[in-house]
């Protein structure tokens, strides 16, 4: 079982590649019990989102590590 | 003086705050900003033949400035150090966690609400940027190359001769830092 510093972990990696069915169970389980880490889930999301809203920010982005 | 130069110039006069607040934000220097922005028109003014919408333009001109941002970041690379402690993973990240591996309790995320509505809301977008300048240069870097210039981690180590392992923890750790600067700035004002 992954503790919140790890479930950090693996929510910041899943911005920038896929993770693995291990990792996926792991951070779902992990999530399913913590508000914490769910809050954290929710904004390192927004923090993704910024790159198509932040007046400084490119415009065309590139996905192909989505 | 055709129409077409014209419109050209009316679109880099528009376009020249958004270009420096760009590379602002990259190379975090005022006077290197306005010089890699000023170097950018140079080329886009030179190359420039049609383009039939301004986004396109916008898009093309933002794309020079990449390239030339990535160029300098490629000749910097060597003069860039990084701390031992700002690749591992070992550490407790600035001591948001216990030894357990839990939040420590003044750490502990809480809900920002909808994110539509964060999104909305000025006040958020210059914690934003307060935030990311109080980062230290290399992390903010690495994010800000990430998360504002949409670059892969595979571009991002490349230019910068780190690893994708490297790359991971310090876009980790900028995160949980961007997101505890962010919280904190949110519930004092």
């Amino acid at each position: 079982m992954i503790m919140c510093r790890e479930a950090t972990r693996l929510m910041s990696l899943k911005q920038d590649r896929a993770l693995n069915f291990r990792e996926k169970t792991a951070l779902r389980f992990h999530l399913s019990m913590c508000g914490a880490c769910r809050a954290c889930a929710r904004q390192f999301d927004l923090l993704h989102a910024i790159g198509e809203r932040h007046p400084a920010a490119l415009k065309t982005r590139s996905t192909s590590d989505d | 003086m055709s129409t077409a130069t014209q419109s050209t110039e009316e679109h880099i006069a528009t376009l020249r705050p958004k270009l420096v607040a760009f590379a602002l934000l990259q190379l975090r220097d005022n006077a290197a900003a306005e010089d890699i922005v000023q170097d950018t028109l140079v080329t886009a003014l030179e190359k420039h033949s049609s383009f039939s919408g301004r986004s396109a333009f916008e898009t093309w001109v933002f794309g020079i400035l990449k390239n030339k941002i990535l160029e300098r970041f490629r000749y910097e690379r060597r003069y860039l150090s990084w701390q031992d402690d700002e690749l591992s993973d070992e550490d407790s990240f600035e001591n948001l966690f216990k030894e357990n591996g839990r939040w420590q309790a003044a750490s502990k995320p809480t809900p920002w609400g909808e994110p539509d509505q964060v999104l909305e809301n000025a006040a958020f977008w210059r914690l934003l940027d307060t935030c990311l300048m109080v980062l230290p240069d290399n992390i903010a870097r690495v994010f800000t190359m990430r998360e504002l210039m949409g670059l892969t981690t595979q571009e991002i180590c490349e230019a910068l001769s780190l690893s994708d392992a490297n790359c991971w923890v310090i876009l980790h750790r900028a995160r949980l830092r961007l997101r505890d600067c962010i919280e904190k700035g949110w519930l004092t004002s």
